[in-house]
This record gives structure tokens, C-alpha cells and sequence, in this order.
């Protein structure tokens, strides 16, 4: 007890367990102010940065659409009208979702966003990017229309080319179902999260150029910032 | 509904495909990637709103 | 130390650290909802006008009933072991050199032989003896048989069947076919009464969600082809992007589709390998574009990002001077 009271009184909290050292890098590189700002630096102010924001949102569409249709299975849509237009509502998330997330890299690609140790969040979004192709293929082969059909027997031959094609058969339905609803969108969600983690941690990244001389950097804190 | 909005809207409707030598393209695709180009575009050249400055 | 002489790391290291300059207020949760109420009102508008399209399936008794010709063609190339599917190699059947290579380098082998087909048994022997009253005496005879005169059978017949206005079974000059013109027209009578889908989709068993032999069997016809080839689906018409009618499809596959209609691919045996190779190495290139100078540099050179940051770079021009 007596030991915990000193520790109390401690400036700097010790972490002496897993959990607690993984408290302490956590709190060390994302804090709450990180992760929730209320304010970002003066030079975000450009459309461009909207649509990051925009393909999140659509991929929070296609998945409340796509738990409604797997709800009801792969034929509801043929037979019911709402089922239908949760299908279209389905469709055309996947189509914005796509857009913006393309428009976002083109904004990143440009901004060379990868500069300051950021890395990481490029390739994780360029995962994403890739990971939701072969989601939306798969979304196509479950179709059960003629389009469907028509995508499996047309897609076989690249999977079959480079041997994917034994094990990820596009004309097995039941294997793409469970490809569809479970393990791809679990891969898709999980590396945006790590994707939208490490753009908190990191921060966006400062106008190429930027230099500290610059006027816009005499913050508060310039004495600090030149070190 | 527009008749030309129903046209395209009607899945019946055959689709519009566009080409010049190999390239071949459906409209519908190339409309997507049209509006792609001009949300970036519009994205670069519009005002942002310039918000609450603190210091 | 002064802007104009200071290296790349040194301006990293300002990209590095959390900004210290002026910031302006940003509410990430507004912004969250907003966009929320925004693309959701796109989204059910979009589903609202253009819905989504639903193009009815074929099935084998569509195909039997619309172009029994081709049908029946198609059935004698799976008897024949001549058709796509029977030819195909791996993961299939173990056809000789019938894989995607390059060089040595095969992994359409590799794979093995994991979804074997035997398309004589599979496609048409087998599903034949499901029958209340199996043709059995033809039946006995294709059994019976030896390679060569199945060979010697269905080329025969193939011949025919080619030789006959429309390619009719019935306008067929007599020869030497064995029991072949029984066995497809007893599978052709099979499938325009709908009992070879079912009998095929579910291989003496209730359950099924798997759907390659049809699909396959499909495939090697013309008819599934005609109907894609009409509706722009297939490989040299860019078919992997495009939807049915208008409504867009993966455009995002678009440079994946691109190779296939120029050369080399456009002729390669071996496309698919070469295609799928290429934007492998491609999408790895744009994911590692950090690392790869002349490509990490481009946005230096084409400065996109004085309209992007235009407030930033003019506020830094009137503050100097």
C-alpha cells in the first residue's frame, strides 16, 4: 500500500504490465485531444480534405444496406420491392463509396501526403482501396442474376491463371457468401480503423514546403517549435 | 419522370456504350468517372469557408 | 536557419512533429453527421430514380428451349471431351499443357487439381441415369465403349450436327455416331423440361450453393456468350467494368480491363497471368509510392498543392513581405 501511495504522488505515471505499458503508449501517441480535436492547423481549409470523410460515410451505408440484404438472404431482392431498393440503396453506396475514396487519393497523391512519417496511413488506405475491390467483385458475383453468372464464368480464368481459382471459386456461392458478408468487410473495416487511427495519431500533414520561418507558425508555442 | 431520366433509369434500356478505336466505354461508367474528375476539380478551385480562427 | 537551404528532412521534420503554428476550429463529429445527412440523401435519391438493375438468370432449360441446336452441340462436346471446360486444365481436369504460363512458371498447375470435372460423367453420363426411364441402352453402349470409338463417335457427330441447316439434330445425314444422338437428346429433353438444373445444381444431394458445373456447362455453349457478347460483358469489350444496361458497373477495373483490348494481352495465351502479374506489380508500386523516388516527387513538380493549401502559401507570401 505503501508503495502504491508513493507512486500516487509520482509526476509521471510508471507502467510496469502489458496492459499498462500499452496504456502508456496509447495515451503517449494518441491522447484524447489526438483522436477528438476541436481544432486542426490553419491550413486545412480546402474541399479536398472532405472526401475522406465522405467515403467513411459511405461505407457506413453500404454496410447498414448490406446487413438488411444479408438479413434476407442473396434472393430477396428478386422477389420483394423494398428488398430492391435496399439492393439499389446497396449498389450506389458501393458507387460513392468508390468515388470518393478515389477523389481522396488523388487529393493525398497530390499533397504527397505520406511526408512526416505517414507512411503507414498511405498504405493502409491504398489496403483499403484494394481490400474493396475485392469485396465489391465478390458483391457482383452474389448478384444471382445473369450479370453474376456472367462474372463467373468471365473471372474464373485470371483467378484461375494465377491458382487462386481452386481455393476461391467464384462460382461456389455458398463460399463467395460467406467472402462477402463476413470476412472482407471485416478486413475493409479493419483497415480503415487502422487507417482513420493513424491519421489521428499523426495529425494532416503541413503544406509541402512549410518552413518554420513561416509567419503562420508563430503560434503560442513558437519558442518550443524552434527547439 | 424526365423521359430521358426514365430512358436511362429503365433497366430494359440497351446500354449506351461510347468508343473510339479500343477504347470502348458504357455511359454509365464514363459518367462516374466525369464526376469524379469534376468533384476534384471543384474540390481545388471552390472557397472554402474560412472557420473560427483561435489562437 | 533559413527556409530556402534547408534539406528535405529538416522540412520532414516540421511534417513530423504536431503543428505548433495558428489553427482554426474543426468539429469532427459535425462534420461526421453532416456528411452523414448529405451522402445518405445521394444515396436513397440515386436508389430512388436509378434504382438497380436485375437482369433474370439463364438456366440450362432456358438455353435448352432457345437454342437446342446449340444444346445439343455443346452436350456432344462435353460426350467428346472437345469442349472449353473439358480442355481446360487445372483446377478442372489435368489437360496437357492447357495452362497460363510464364516459362516455368505455372502456378495454374501448382493449384492442382482441386474441382475435378469429368465432363462426359459429370455433364451428361450421370445426370442421364437420374432419369425415370434412363435412354439404358444407350446408356450401356457409351459405357461399354472404348476411348477411341467415343472419340470416333462424338467427332462424327460433331461433324454432322455442324453440316446440318442450323445445326438441327433432326436434319442430321445418318452415320456412325453410336448412341451419342440418343444420349443429347435425351439430355436436351432433360433440360427444356428444367430437371437437368436441378439435377446438376444439386449432385444427388438437397443442399447445394455450388454452381460451377452449370456455370461451366453454360459457358461452353454459344448461347451464354451471345447473350453477354449483346449485352457488352465480355473480355475483349471491356466486361469487367460494365453493369447490364446503364447503370454503372466496376469502374474502378478499368486499366484491369484496359490491357486486355491491347497487344500483347489482346492475343497472349496466356493474358489473364500477364494481366493479373501486371497490376499486381502496379498496385504494389502505388502503395510503395513514398519510397520510390521520381514518383514521390511528381507532386513537388506538377504543384498541384499551391490551389490545395493557396491560403497557406498566400499568407506566407504577405507575412515575408
Amino acid at each position: 500500500m505503501s508503495i502504491r501511495e508513493e507512486r500516487k504522488t509520482e509526476p509521471v505515471e510508471e507502467y510496469y504490465t502489458w496492459t499498462g505499458k500499452a496504456r502508456g503508449w496509447l495515451l503517449k501517441h494518441l491522447p484524447a485531444d489526438k483522436l477528438l480535436p476541436q481544432d486542426q492547423p490553419s491550413y486545412v481549409a480546402s474541399w479536398i480534405y472532405v472526401f475522406g470523410m465522405g467515403a467513411i460515410v459511405s461505407l457506413v451505408f453500404i454496410l447498414v444496406s448490406g446487413v438488411v440484404l444479408s438479413l434476407n438472404g442473396p434472393a430477396w431482392y428478386h422477389v420483394s420491392d423494398f428488398g430492391h431498393f435496399v439492393n439499389s440503396v446497396h449498389l450506389w453506396s458501393v458507387e460513392l463509396f468508390f468515388m470518393t475514396m478515389v477523389v481522396h487519393l488523388w487529393g493525398k497523391y497530390w499533397m504527397a501526403a505520406w511526408r512526416g512519417g505517414r507512411t503507414l496511413t498511405w498504405i493502409t488506405g491504398m489496403g483499403a482501396f484494394l481490400v474493396s475491390i475485392v469485396a465489391a467483385f465478390t458483391g457482383y458475383l452474389l448478384q444471382t442474376n445473369f450479370d453474376s453468372q456472367w462474372i463467373a464464368f468471365e473471372g474464373k480464368d485470371a483467378l484461375n491463371a494465377s491458382g487462386i481459382g481452386a481455393w476461391f471459386n467464384v462460382a461456389n456461392l455458398g463460399q463467395i457468401f460467406g467472402f462477402h458478408i463476413v470476412l472482407l468487410p471485416l478486413a475493409v473495416g479493419a483497415v480503415v480503423a487502422l487507417h482513420v487511427i493513424l491519421v489521428r495519431m499523426h495529425g494532416v500533414v503541413p503544406p509541402i514546403d512549410a518552413a518554420e520561418t513561416d509567419a503562420q507558425l508563430s503560434g503560442p508555442d513558437r519558442t518550443e517549435a524552434t527547439r | 419522370m424526365h423521359p430521358l431520366i426514365s430512358y436511362f433509369a429503365s433497366l430494359d434500356s440497351p446500354g449506351v456504350y461510347l468508343g473510339w478505336g479500343a477504347f470502348q466505354i458504357q455511359l454509365g461508367n464514363l459518367i462516374v468517372i466525369l464526376v469524379m474528375i469534376l468533384l476534384f476539380v471543384l474540390a481545388l478551385f471552390l472557397p472554402f469557408p474560412s472557420g473560427k480562427k483561435r489562437p | 536557419m533559413s527556409a530556402p537551404t534547408m534539406s528535405r528532412s529538416d522540412r520532414d521534420g516540421l511534417a513530423r512533429r504536431p503543428w505548433r503554428g495558428t489553427v482554426r476550429e474543426y468539429d469532427l463529429f459535425k462534420e461526421l453527421t453532416v456528411a452523414l445527412v448529405v451522402v445518405g440523401l445521394v444515396i436513397v435519391g440515386l436508389s430512388a430514380i436509378f434504382g438497380s438493375p436485375d437482369e433474370p438468370s439463364v438456366t440450362l432449360k432456358s438455353w435448352a428451349q432457345a437454342e437446342p441446336a446449340d444444346f445439343v452441340a455443346t452436350a456432344t462436346a462435353e460426350l467428346g471431351g472437345t469442349s472449353e471446360t473439358a480442355g481446360y486444365g487445372p483446377p478442372y481436369n489435368t489437360t496437357a499443357d492447357a495452362t497460363q504460363t510464364i516459362g516455368a512458371f505455372d502456378l495454374q498447375s501448382f493449384s492442382g487439381v482441386q474441382l475435378p470435372i469429368d465432363t462426359a460423367k459429370d455433364l451428361v453420363i450421370t445426370p442421364l441415369t437420374t432419369l425415370n426411364a434412363p435412354p439404358s441402352a444407350a446408356l450401356d453402349a457409351w459405357n461399354a465403349a472404348s476411348d477411341t470409338e467415343k472419340t470416333d463417335w462424338t467427332a462424327a457427330y460433331t461433324d454432322a450436327l455442324t453440316n446440318a441447316p442450323d445445326g438441327d439434330p433432326a436434319q442430321v445425314v445418318t452415320g456412325d455416331y453410336g448412341p451419342v444422338p440418343v444420349l443429347t437428346d435425351a439430355l436436351l429433353t432433360m433440360a427444356s423440361q428444367g430437371a437437368l438444373d436441378g439435377v446438376l445444381n444439386a449432385q444427388q444431394s438437397f443442399y447445394n450453393n455450388d454452381y460451377t458445373r452449370t456455370i461451366l456447362f453454360l459457358g461452353d455453349g454459344a448461347y451464354f456468350g451471345d447473350l453477354a457478347t449483346a449485352a457488352h460483358l465480355t473480355g475483349d469489350q471491356w466486361g469487367m467494368m460494365n453493369e447490364t444496361g446503364n447503370t454503372p458497373g466496376q469502374s474502378w477495373l478499368w486499366l484491369f480491363s484496359f490491357w486486355y483490348q491491347i497487344e500483347p494481352f489482346a492475343s497472349a495465351p496466356n493474358a489473364d497471368l500477364l494481366v493479373v502479374l501486371l497490376m499486381l506489380v502496379l498496385s504494389v508500386l502505388l502503395t510503395l509510392v513514398p519510397f520510390i523516388p521520381g514518383l514521390r516527387d511528381i507532386p513537388r513538380w506538377i504543384p498541384i498543392h499551391r490551389l490545395i493549401w493557396r491560403d497557406y502559401y498566400k499568407k506566407r507570401a504577405a507575412g515575408r513581405g
